[in-house]
């Protein structure tokens, strides 16, 4: 195996709605082409966590985040750090397919546009680079310029991952993306994921349990704003080490 | 009675309201054009009013209310476009802000004749605009702003947050996310709100009438640069508007046609007021799918 690398190393974070704290101080890294699952119930904090990879909480008022999170050894909530441009190398999956009312080709486009490209050919490339890395292409190349609302829910949730890889970030933060699908769609994005962590390296908050040890690569388990446990996939579902975990995979609360 | 009768109960009684709507409205719009239709001809609608002999048109007055209208939206849209974006997506939620909704609210409910003295005071003697088509134009803009502000805002808050998460997740800063996402996405709302606004402008009289004006200067049709005093363009002028012309001669009117050319301008009035309807609502459409790239909605 290849020696492995951090892509994102986050150390003592606090994170606080107001007086909550939702995140006690957690260390956690995640690796480079890897997919990661965080998994835990309702309220735990691994949603807030994501969102602090992207700096997505500041659009929220008074969240307090202390700590350090690193994207490739850069602390992106140092002052000098642009968020804006952060969010350009951390594309982020929603549970809500979020397409915009616009058509399939201007979803895919709009990050580029809004950066500046304006070259009909490098778009064009691009749309069909995200397309078919969302495995999405063969479906709609031929409707590129209708509406991405008029598509089933699975094929707009593959539009959001395309308009994400346009881009090109280097990691992808999912939110669930699966929970509002039907199981075939599911089982799609999910091989996409696959197909996806090659070249991305993704980071999947998750409640389906099954998904978790069929996709990812290591597994962190979160209760309450901590982190109990940690590792291999296949270790946290076949000999977990604490407590909770096992009588969370275990169904015995959740 | 069980819920199923009620249900048909609530049906039977709801469309009978909404018939009841709709052959009122149809009855008045039916009204007013089949008692001024027969009126109307192009020598009407172009011909100079008349003070004292019959057979006076409204053109001058069509063309002040057709130029009125222009230059108060010109001056209401982007106002009313910032305000709705600042109180939507950019106001926190506090006391202020709050207050200020409130009082859009209150203004929006003012009688049409206040905000017309209002604008007399400010627009007309501090100002010293006098009776002007742009005196006009700024009462117009207190009188439609609250309500327009108002749409502007309602229509931002009816795009749902997911699609602005979408937006920052790309990395678009908030301006572009509103620009680029959030209005667009809202623009089929926000337009309903700029052609009602558009409608009550145009037929507003009492606001107009210590403003505008209840006259015109001769014009002179041949000269259209706005700083000539004759010229139809000049913002400085006084102005009697289609409304105001139909309020006036049922007034004060001396002229022996006066019910003909009332019932006459009241279904031209009507006839622009529709125009604008469909013309704004496909020109809407074309924005809309210009701004989206969406070719599926017609």
């Amino acid at each position: 195996m290849a020696e492995v690398k951090n892509v994102i190393t986050v150390q003592d974070l606090h994170l606080y709605y107001g007086q909550l704290e939702a995140l006690r101080g957690v260390s956690i890294d995640f690796r480079e082409n890897e997919i990661t699952a965080v998994i835990g119930p309702s309220g735990c904090g691994k949603s807030s966590l994501l969102k602090t990879i992207n700096r997505l909480n500041d659009l929220i008022p008074n969240v307090t985040v202390t700590g350090t999170v690193k994207l490739n050894g850069q602390d992106i909530y140092a002052p000098s750090m642009d968020a804006v441009g952060l969010r350009k190398e951390v594309g982020m999956l929603f549970q809500q397919p979020n397409p915009f009312p616009f058509s399939i080709y201007d979803n895919v486009v709009y990050g580029l546009r809004i950066s500046g490209e304006k070259n009909k050919q490098a778009l064009d490339e691009a749309v069909e680079r995200s397309l078919q890395a969302a495995a999405i292409w063969d479906e709609v190349k031929d409707r590129l310029h209708e509406n991405a609302m008029g598509l089933s829910g699975g094929q707009q949730q593959r539009i959001c991952i395309a308009r994400a890889l346009a881009t090109r970030p280097k990691v992808l933060l999912m939110d669930e993306p699966t929970s509002a699908l039907d199981p075939i769609s599911s089982s799609e994005i999910e091989r996409t994921m696959l197909e996806l962590k090659k070249d991305y390296s993704i980071v999947i908050v998750t409640r389906n349990m099954q998904q978790a040890s069929r996709l990812s690569d290591r597994t962190a388990f979160f209760l309450q704003g901590e982190l109990i446990e940690y590792s291999n996939t296949r270790d946290i579902f076949l000999q977990p080490q604490q407590k909770e975990t096992e009588d969370y995979i275990s169904g015995r609360f959740g | 009675m069980n819920p199923r009768k009620w249900d048909k109960v609530a049906t039977i009684v709801l469309y009978l309201i909404s018939g009841f709507i709709i052959v009122v409205l149809a009855f008045l719009l039916l009204y007013i054009l089949i008692s001024g239709l027969p009126h109307v001809t192009w020598k009407f609608i172009t011909g100079r009013s008349s003070s004292f002999a019959a057979g006076g048109g409204i053109g001058i007055q069509l063309f002040n209310s057709l130029y009125l209208l222009i230059l108060s939206m010109l001056i209401s849209i982007p106002l009313s476009l910032g305000a709705g974006i600042y109180l939507s997506e950019y106001a926190p939620k506090n006391w202020l802000t709050n207050l200020i909704r409130n009082m859009i609210e209150i203004l929006s409910s003012l009688p049409s004749v206040v905000v017309g003295l209002f604008g007399f005071l400010v627009f007309s003697i501090n100002m010293k605009l006098g009776f002007s088509i742009l005196s006009g134009a700024l009462a117009l803009t207190v009188f439609n702003l609250p309500l327009l502000t108002r749409k502007v805002e309602d229509s931002l808050q009816a795009v749902h947050y997911t699609q602005r998460e979408a937006g920052y997740a790309l990395g678009l800063s908030r301006w572009e996310t509103v620009t680029h996402v959030v209005v667009p996405a809202a623009l089929p709302g926000i337009l309903t709100g700029m052609i009602l606004g558009a409608g009550r402008v145009f037929g507003e009289a009492a606001a107009l009438i210590y403003t505008a004006g209840q006259s015109s200067p001769p014009l002179d049709f041949t000269n259209w640069n706005p700083t000539y005093i004759a010229s139809p363009l000049n913002p400085l002028r006084s102005a009697e508007t289609l409304a105001v012309h139909i309020w006036k001669i049922n007034s004060e009117g001396i002229i022996p046609d006066a019910s003909a050319v009332s019932a006459g301008s009241s279904a031209i009035l009507i006839l622009f007021v529709l125009l604008f309807n469909f013309a704004a609502r496909y020109f809407g459409n074309k924005l809309y799918r210009h701004l989206t790239g969406a070719r599926e909605r017609g």
